[in-house]
C-alpha cells in the first residue's frame, strides 16, 4: 500500500500541489486526472522519487520512503514521450535496468537477453528485439517503454500520460491491452491523464486533480454519477450549467411536450448533429448560453430554430452550502 | 516573377557566392602552397624539419593535448549543468562562457600577464617559488584554455537543453548510478555534438595566434608555436619557410573540415540540432 501525507511541492510562490494526502491500495489501478496545470504529473514524479515533496511523507508499505531516490524504489516508471535509448536496440533497452545492477546481482549477458526476449512477447513484440527504436511505430515504442519498465520487476507502475502520443485507434487497443497486462502481472498501477474518458475507462479508482489539490477520489461511477464540486461535474464528462448552480448532464435532460410544466426550461435549437446512437441538440439559452441534450436517435430530431422547452430528468445542485441531487420520478 | 527568370537570378546569385569564396577563401589557401612549394620540394622539406620549426610543432601538439581534453571535461560539466539543472546564476554562467568570444585574444594574454607576470598579483610568489607560467609553456596553455573554452560549451547546450531530461530519469529510474547514467545514455546521445566541438576546439587550439602571442614570449625552439613560429620567419622574409609550415596549420584546416562534414552527413548531426 502507498501513502501519501500532506504532499506540498513549491515551485517559488506557486504551489504545485498543496497538502495532497492519499492511500493507493496493494493491485490497485489508479488514475490522476486533472487539466495541465494540476499537478498531477508532480504529484506521479513524487511517487517516483523522480521530485521530492517539500512537506509531507510518501510511504510504501508502511516504511517512509520520502527522501529514497528513485534507484532505490523499484519503481517502475514510463515516459509521455517512451524515453527510449535511440542508440540502443530494442533488446538492449529493455535488458538496460538488468545489464546496470552491480557485478555480483547482475545477470549473465545470455541470461539478460532471454529475459528481455522474454518480455518482448509479453508485450507482444516478440522478434523485434534487434530493431532500433527508431524503426517501430509510436504504439510499438510504448510497448517497449512499458517492457523496459518491467524488467527490473517493479511492484508500482507509474506512466505519465501513457497514450498521449498516440492516435485514437492505438490508443483505445493499448488501453484494453495494458488493463489486462496490469490484471494479469498483479501489479499496481498508477496513471497520469487529461483524457476523462480513459480514466473512466480503466481506473479502479479516480483521482480528480485541479490546482493543485484532490478535488474528490472515487469510482469511475462515483465520480461521474456524484461529482463532489462543480469542478469534477464539469471536468468528468459533459455538463451543462443552468442557473441556480444547476449541473446536468445532457442525457439527462428530456424535451417535454406543454408549455405549463412548472420547471422547463426553453431553448431556440441552434444545431443538431449525429453522435453515435443519439441526436446531439445544441440549443441558445435565455442567457444566451448554450446548452447541449441528447435526444434518441430513433425520435425525430427537432429542427433548427424550432422552440423547445426542456426538463432536466436528474441534475446536481451546487451552491455555497454543499452539493445536492434531485431524481425526476 | 516568372520562372525563367526567376531560375536566372538562382544562377547569378550561386555563381555570385562561388565566385566570392573561390577569391577571398580558395585561392588564399592555394597560395599558401604554391608560396611554400616555391623552391621545391625540398626546400619545403628543409622548412618543415629544421628544429626550431620541430619544436614549434611539438609544442602546437603538446599544447592542444593538454587544452582540448581539459575543455572537454569543462564543456561537458558546464553544458550539463546548464542544460539540465536549474540554479540562481545560471544565466551569468552561460554569459561567461561566451566570454572567450567576444573579447580579443590579445586581452585574454595580458589577463594572464597581469594575474601571473613578474609585476603581476601572483608573480612575485611565483618567483619566490621558482614556478615561471608566463614567457613559458603553462602560461601558452592557459592562454589557449581559455580561447578555446567556448567551444564544446556552445555546442553542446542547445543539445542538451532540447534533449531533456527524460533519457537519465529512465534510466535512473531503472537503477543506474549516475556514473552509469552519463556512460551509456548522456554520452551517447551527444556523441556527434561533442566531436563536433571537439573538432573546432582543436583546430582553434593548434592555431591561435593572439593570446599565445602575448604569454609566449617568442624564445625560438621553446615557447614558439606553430603560428608564432611562422610570423617569426615572415618577418625575416624567409617565406619559403614560413609558408611551409603556414601549410601545415591550413592542412589541418582542411581535415578539421573533412572530418566535420563526415559528421554531419555519414552521421546526420546538423550544427544546432539534436535529430539523428
Amino acid at each position: 500500500m502507498i501513502t501519501l501525507q500532506g504532499i506540498t511541492k513549491r515551485y517559488g510562490h506557486y504551489a504545485a500541489l498543496d497538502n495532497v494526502s492519499l492511500e493507493v491500495r496493494d493491485g490497485e489501478f489508479l488514475a490522476l486526472l486533472g487539466p495541465s496545470g494540476s499537478g498531477k504529473t508532480t504529484l506521479l514524479r513524487i511517487i517516483a522519487g523522480l521530485a521530492f515533496p517539500d512537506e509531507g511523507s510518501v510511504q510504501f508499505n508502511g516504511e517512509d520512503v520520502t527522501h529514497l531516490k528513485v534507484a532505490d524504489r523499484k519503481v517502475g516508471f514510463v515516459f509521455q514521450h517512451y524515453a527510449l535509448f535511440k542508440h540502443m536496440t530494442v533488446a538492449d533497452n529493455v535488458g538496460f535496468g538488468l545489464s546496470v545492477r552491480k557485478r555480483g546481482q547482475r545477470p549473465a549477458k545470455a541470461q539478460i537477453k532471454a529475459r528481455a526476449d522474454e518480455l518482448l512477447d509479453l508485450v507482444q513484440l516478440g522478434g523485434l528485439g534487434e530493431r532500433y527504436p527508431a524503426q517501430l511505430s509510436g504504439g510499438q515504442r510504448q510497448r517497449v517503454a512499458l517492457a523496459r519498465a518491467l524488467a527490473v520487476e517493479p511492484q508500482l507502475l507509474l506512466l505519465d500520460e501513457p497514450f498521449g502520443a498516440l492516435d485514437a485507434k492505438v490508443r483505445k487497443t493499448l488501453r484494453r491491452w495494458l488493463r489486462d497486462l496490469h490484471k494479469r502481472m498483479g501489479l499496481t498501477s498508477i496513471f497520469v491523464t487529461h483524457d476523462q474518458e480513459e480514466a473512466l475507462e480503466l481506473a479502479d479508482r479516480v483521482v480528480v486533480m485541479d490546482h493543485g489539490v484532490i478535488e474528490q477520489i472515487g469510482t469511475p461511477e462515483q465520480v461521474y454519477m456524484e461529482p463532489a464540486t462543480p469542478f469534477v461535474s464539469d471536468f468528468v464528462g459533459e455538463t451543462n450549467r443552468l442557473p441556480g448552480g444547476v449541473h446536468v448532464r445532457p442525457h439527462d435532460l428530456e424535451i417535454i411536450g406543454g408549455t405549463c410544466e412548472p420547471d422547463g426550461h426553453e431553448l431556440i435549437v441552434d444545431n443538431i448533429f449525429r453522435k453515435g446512437g443519439v441526436w446531439r441538440v445544441e440549443g441558445i439559452f435565455s442567457d444566451n448560453s448554450v446548452v447541449e441534450l441528447d435526444v434518441d436517435a430513433s425520435l425525430k430530431p427537432p429542427s433548427p430554430g424550432d422552440s423547445i422547452r426542456v426538463r432536466p430528468r436528474r441534475s446536481k445542485t451546487f451552491t455555497s452550502t454543499g452539493a445536492k441531487s434531485h431524481e425526476q420520478a | 516573377m516568372n520562372t525563367l527568370s526567376f531560375i536566372r537570378a538562382r544562377h547569378l546569385l550561386i555563381a555570385a557566392a562561388l565566385a566570392f569564396i573561390a577569391l577571398f577563401l580558395v585561392l588564399p589557401l592555394v597560395s599558401v602552397f604554391v608560396a611554400a612549394l616555391q623552391k621545391g620540394l625540398a626546400a619545403y622539406g628543409a622548412a618543415l624539419i629544421d628544429p626550431d620549426a620541430l619544436s614549434a610543432i611539438r609544442l602546437t601538439l603538446l599544447v592542444a593535448a593538454i587544452a582540448v581534453p581539459l575543455n572537454i571535461v569543462f564543456g561537458v560539466l558546464a553544458a550539463w549543468s546548464i542544460a539540465k539543472f536549474d540554479f540562481p546564476g545560471k544565466s551569468l554562467l552561460v554569459t561567461f562562457i561566451d566570454l572567450p568570444f567576444s573579447v580579443s585574444p590579445v586581452v585574454a594574454g595580458l589577463i594572464y600577464v597581469l594575474m601571473f607576470g613578474a609585476q603581476g598579483w601572483f608573480g612575485p610568489w611565483l618567483q619566490e617559488h621558482d614556478v615561471q607560467i608566463i614567457f613559458a609553456v603553462p602560461g601558452i596553455v592557459l592562454a589557449t584554455i581559455f580561447v578555446t573554452f567556448p567551444f564544446v560549451a556552445r555546442e553542446l547546450i542547445p543539445l542538451m537543453s532540447e534533449q531533456g531530461r527524460d533519457d537519465e530519469e529512465a534510466a535512473l529510474s531503472l537503477g543506474a548510478s549516475g556514473f552509469q547514467t552519463f556512460l551509456r545514455v548522456t554520452l551517447p546521445n551527444i556523441r556527434w555534438g561533442l566531436l563536433y566541438g571537439v573538432l573546432l576546439c582543436n583546430a582553434r587550439a593548434m592555431g591561435e595566434f593572439g593570446a599565445v602571442s602575448v604569454v609566449s614570449g617568442h624564445l625560438r625552439g621553446i615557447t614558439n608555436t606553430m603560428p608564432l613560429h611562422v610570423e617569426i620567419l615572415y618577418n625575416e622574409y624567409n617565406f619559403v619557410a614560413a609558408f611551409a609550415v603556414a601549410s601545415l596549420l591550413a592542412l589541418l584546416a582542411l581535415v578539421t573540415l573533412v572530418l566535420k562534414s563526415i559528421v554531419e552527413w555519414r552521421f546526420g548531426y546538423h550544427h544546432g540540432s539534436a535529430k539523428h
